[in-house]
């Protein structure tokens, strides 16, 4: 379970976080949205220590990872698998080294092994024959399996996600929520993923964590949102005419 | 600028932190060296038997009197390719090819989040990204710098007779006699300082970028100016504390 506590974040003189708290639990993907500018990337970088909290707590299963000095935070990290925005896959890297990439540098297992446990998750997101392309041959969708392969190398305990459905149709995005949503649940990892796609929302949204202007306005469940009076959130969530008319058959 | 400075000596504190795994880093540092020293070969060679062969006939010009033996012109030509222009203009071309170069690798990869997927991992991003450069920098620039003093020389007589300014003999006499041998000691303090200036300023530049390709670019810019001033200004103080 990861817990953040009072967490608040200021550039210079502008608070980008105020004051956020919430629990996240080991199994269900807790989806953390809000409009653009709304603070979700920087509460998403500060939980991961890419970016340091003004002050406040990130809890990883009772240990403080503010609190943390450089080699403590290692050893969270490594149970850490991160998927980002972007994919972030090594350029110079072929897919296959790519995963295998944090496997060669925390373990001690012989080559066999390792081509084992890449072309495992390689097969795990639906890839298999991929091994030997370079990130700049794949596909948008492509890419982020070959993220969520990386980010499940080491079996993480924690899986974060930000904004997995980025640029890509919604065919790959349902694709992609599925992905996330079987692997949490297969291996009862603690997923956050940070988004701003609906579809995700309604179809993967275990606990909803619901931000605008920095401050925590909302959570709950997929099946509350719908019937919630929170101007903020409703104005969020049904923003579009069709899910306006969709929020009438919840 | 203090903040740079400071920001500077931070990254290279994170730089020196022991290394996750040793063969991997022992890898990196061979495909760095063979970049570095490898990829530079070609260009420095020619730019230094250039450089050799002008300077002998620029020196025969400001040296053309009936009072000065013509043996001085190899014996000038062989002790300012020894101490100044190989190692200042290698280092000048490297900053240039190698600086830039690591400067758009390290900012391209921070702007497309590859740095902050290595510090997710666990990895101490700097010591993996700057640590095998720096070494391929401290230990290439000097074999180049050997490389250029060498054909320097060599261009120098070959631009000396080719031209007449200078007959082989006397050419061969001038760089054989009263020379010192401090002067090439010199000479590899000042590559193994320009190596470390070259690459760790270029890394700084990258690994500090914000923003997308523009900036990108402009980091490649600016580490390649800053590594240039620091580069001449280092060349002074060395200059002055080793002669």
């Amino acid at each position: 379970m990861i817990e953040i506590i009072d967490i608040r974040k200021s550039f210079d003189d502008h608070e980008v976080l105020s004051g956020i708290s919430a629990k996240f639990e080991p199994g269900d993907n807790n989806l953390i949205i809000g409009g653009s500018g709304s603070g979700k990337t920087t509460l998403l970088k500060c939980m991961v220590g890419l970016h340091e909290p003004t002050s406040g707590s990130v809890i990883y299963d009772g240990r403080d990872f503010t609190k943390m000095n450089f080699e403590q935070r290692i050893e969270i990290r490594k149970e850490i698998g991160m998927l980002f925005q972007g994919s972030a896959l090594f350029d110079s890297m072929t897919v296959q080294e790519n995963i295998m990439f944090p496997l060669n540098m925390f373990t001690e297992q012989s080559f066999e092994e390792k081509m084992d446990r890449v072309n495992f998750c390689l097969d795990r997101v639906n890839l298999k024959d991929k091994n030997k392309l370079f990130p700049a041959e794949l596909s948008g969708g492509m890419k982020k399996r070959v993220g969520i392969a990386r980010a499940i190398a080491m079996n993480p305990k924690y899986l974060f996600c930000d904004e997995p459905n980025s640029g890509l149709d919604p065919k790959t995005s349902i694709v992609i929520d599925d992905l996330i949503n079987e692997i949490t649940e297969e291996y009862k990892i603690t997923t956050i993923v940070v988004t701003h796609d609906m579809n995700s929302v309604m179809g993967i949204g275990e606990y909803i964590l619901f931000l605008h202007n920095g401050k925590k306005y909302w959570d709950g469940t997929n099946k509350e949102i719908a019937h919630t009076d929170n101007k903020e959130l409703n104005e969020f969530v049904f923003a579009s005419k069709f899910m306006e008319a969709a929020k009438e058959k919840l | 600028m203090f903040y740079s400075i400071g920001r500077y000596i931070l990254l290279l504190k994170a730089v020196f932190k022991k290394p996750e795994k040793f063969n991997i880093y022992f890898k990196e540092v061979m495909f760095q060296m063979n970049y570095i020293g490898m990829g530079s070969l070609g260009l420095i060679s020619i730019i230094s038997t250039f450089v050799g062969a002008v300077m002998t006939l620029q020196i025969a010009f400001q040296l053309n009197s009936d009072l000065i033996p013509k043996t001085i012109i190899g014996s000038v030509n062989r002790d300012s390719s020894i101490l100044e222009l190989s190692p200042t203009i290698s280092a000048l071309v490297l900053a240039g090819k190698i600086g830039s170069s690591i400067s758009s690798e390290i900012g391209t990869m921070r702007v497309s989040e590859q740095i902050d997927a290595l510090e997710i991992m666990g990895i101490n991003a700097p010591g993996y990204l700057i640590l095998p450069k720096l070494i391929g920098g401290i230990t290439m620039v000097p074999v180049l710098v050997i490389i250029a003093m060498f054909l320097s020389i060599t261009g120098g007589y070959i631009g000396g007779t080719l031209s007449g300014a200078v007959t082989g003999s006397d050419y061969i006499l001038g760089i054989t006699s009263d020379f010192n041998p401090y002067t090439i000691t010199v000479a590899l303090v000042k590559a193994f300082v320009f190596g470390f200036i070259i690459t760790t300023v270029a890394a700084y530049q990258g690994f500090y970028v914000r923003g997308g390709a523009l900036e990108v670019a402009q980091a490649s810019t600016k580490a390649v100016v800053v590594s240039c001033i620091t580069i001449l200004a280092a060349d002074y103080f060395v200059t002055q504390l080793l002669l």
